[in-house]
């Protein structure tokens, strides 16, 4: 538990910080220097330079901010989706309950990533939406979380669903019934409480999955655009400089993989420590 | 359980109706319609010749009218053309399916005995350092980005050692059995250990259910060896839940090897699709994703006939 939790700490820190101090110490990940490129690592850039002489460890912090940002944002609004959708089937049971898990499973059983990358090619200016939204340049970023939230919600939503189906006859919701509380009341105040647990390990898995998936369509070419940048479409550019300069895409990827890989021992920490009680 | 079966198929009729028209949709608003495309090639092109095109195309008419006018001729086995491989939609995916069932089949089956062996190694002592560096292991290879994964090993074994090719499918004018494998050698690599990690952590899981049930204390009990109450008692009730699982990525053969074929330029399914996508391709893109969406949905029934089948304690009535 706390050598992913450290590893998480260091990487978040560097992320969120490190553009800024880098800023403080007059550099800045987005200056461009065409005399120093593609250069090996030296006092001033401690990993060298990229295609556009960018210092590499700056670009990767600033990389790392953009990929957290997108893993935390999605994993949340995933898990608060799925969670109403999982208290309300489970809470309500009928009708209701079979039309929700039917859609859960209809989503469960799809091919993701094919169509994720249809979603992620669509012509947002084709659906309908107005045109300062649809040409901002955060409108990547954007698209990334709603996709990413919309078919992630699903584990939230049947994990919910089971522990109220569990809990909405125990004896103190039967009390609070009894006693007059509206259903919200008992959704909130008493079911959710207990879900809360496995909801925790599955939002920390889900920000590891996320992060793939981020970086999966951003390295394709549909995730990310520029100016902004993360460490996949990082990994993207550096693609085709494969063979003069094969650890700018060295860096990146192990950037996603060391963050993936705590938030997966994370949640499987958590997991146990919740499991003993 | 035959009622059940049917129920299922007739749910996964009806998902793959659904889709078949929301994919349809989704198509249509992708970027660049083919009026588009004629448009930007030919400047000289007038509102009223885009108008009549439109017409000739049917583009003019509401998008129902025309996802009926296509679901007709699909289920006639008319798929309509490929512009980006100008051949008939059919006779572009079956090469590329045969391809993406070579690679995904051996790179599962490959996967799936290293994870059975590691599996039940791991069950065997819990908590142990070996069951601990597994699990590790595991864990690395559900972390893995495929790409980098895949970008790694060409690095390694294609650019820097030069034992394997890096791409493609086959040397041209050469293509013998030894060209085909040694292609395909590191795509495979690459899809089996992406996959191994996953299918070890379900084999420990299932072999350590199994091992603490009450029947293998009693095989124990009456002197069986240990191999047999791994081989025979034990692997026989983990595999239920493993089987299930192995159902269940049967769905993705078809198009689960996206990122990789890509990597690898590797003419399969995986790659097909991202090409129609990117390429405007709309009723390749069509075909193959709809194809894709009904073997996911296979794998799934598979799973839950093949649950139903080998464990006698579950019924479906």
């Amino acid at each position: 538990m706390r050598l992913p939790l450290a590893l998480l700490g260091v990487i978040a820190a560097a992320s969120f910080a490190g553009p800024v101090i880098g800023t403080g110490l007059g550099l800045d990940p987005a200056t461009v220097d065409l005399a120093d490129r593609v250069a090996g690592p030296s006092a001033t850039h401690l990993l060298g330079t990229d295609e556009l002489g960018r210092d590499v460890l700056l670009r990767l912090f600033e990389g790392g901010r953009i990929s957290l940002a997108i893993g935390i944002a999605a994993a949340l609004a995933a898990a608060a989706f799925g969670t109403t959708v999982g208290l309300v089937a489970g809470y309500l049971g009928g009708w209701t309950d079979r039309v929700l898990m039917r859609v859960t499973d209809a989503i469960i059983a799809l091919p993701l990533l094919p169509l994720l990358i249809v979603l992620a090619a669509l012509d947002l200016g084709k659906l309908g939406l107005p045109a300062w939204l649809v040409q901002s340049e955060d409108i990547s970023l954007l698209r990334i979380v709603t996709l990413a939230a919309l078919i992630g919600w699903t584990t939230a939503a049947r994990l919910v669903r089971g522990a109220t189906l569990v809990t909405r006859n125990r004896d103190f919701v039967r009390a609070a019934r009894s006693l007059g509380a509206g259903v919200p009341h008992i959704l909130i105040r008493h079911i959710l409480p207990n879900v809360l647990a496995p909801l925790v390990v599955a939002t920390s898995l889900s920000v590891g999955d996320v992060i793939l998936l981020e970086s999966v369509l951003s390295f394709l070419g549909l995730g990310i655009q520029p100016p902004l940048a993360s460490w996949g479409s990082m990994l993207s550019n550096a693609q085709e400089l494969i063979s003069t300069a094969p650890l700018l895409a060295v860096y990146p990827g192990a950037m996603i993989f060391a963050t993936v890989i705590a938030c997966n021992l994370l949640g499987d920490a958590l997991q146990r420590r919740f499991d003993r009680g | 359980m035959i009622r059940f079966a049917a129920i299922r198929l007739v749910e996964i009729a009806a998902v793959l109706l659904l889709m078949s028209f929301v994919i349809y949709a989704l198509i249509g608003l992708m970027p660049g319609d083919p009026i588009d495309l004629m448009r930007s090639a030919d400047p000289r092109a007038t509102a009223a010749d885009v108008a009549r095109l439109k017409a000739l195309q049917g583009l003019d008419r509401p998008l129902f009218e025309r996802y009926l006018a296509w679901g007709g001729h699909a289920l006639g086995g008319d798929l309509g053309y490929s512009r980006l491989f100008a051949e008939p939609v059919t006779s572009a995916l079956g090469p590329r399916l045969a391809n993406s069932l070579l690679l995904m089949g051996t790179s599962f089956v490959l996967a799936f005995v290293l994870a059975l062996a590691l599996g039940i190694a791991a069950a065997r002592r819990p908590d142990s350092r070996l069951d601990r560096a597994i699990s590790l292991f595991c864990f690395a290879g559900v972390s893995v980005p495929t790409f980098w994964l895949a970008l790694v090993l060409i690095l390694i074994f294609a650019a820097s050692l030069g034992w394997f090719p890096a791409s493609g499918i086959a040397t041209a004018g050469l293509g013998g059995f030894r060209d085909r494998l040694a292609h395909l050698a590191l795509p495979v690599a690459t899809l089996t250990l992406a996959g191994v990690g996953g299918y070890t952590r379900y084999v420990r899981a299932a072999m350590r259910d199994a091992l603490a049930q009450d029947h293998i204390r009693t095989a124990r009990a009456k002197g069986a060896s240990e191999a047999r109450v791994i081989w025979r008692h034990a692997l026989r009730s983990a595999l239920v839940p493993v089987t299930t699982i192995l159902a269940l990525s049967f769905g993705g053969l078809v198009s689960g090897a996206l990122v990789t074929e890509t990597m690898f330029a590797y003419p399969g399914m995986g790659k097909l699709i991202f090409d129609a996508v990117m390429g405007n391709d709309y009723n390749l893109a069509l075909a193959a994703l709809l194809l894709a969406t009904a073997t996911t949905l296979a794998g799934n029934f598979a799973a839950d006939l093949a649950y139903a089948w080998l464990d006698p304690r579950v019924s479906y009535q």
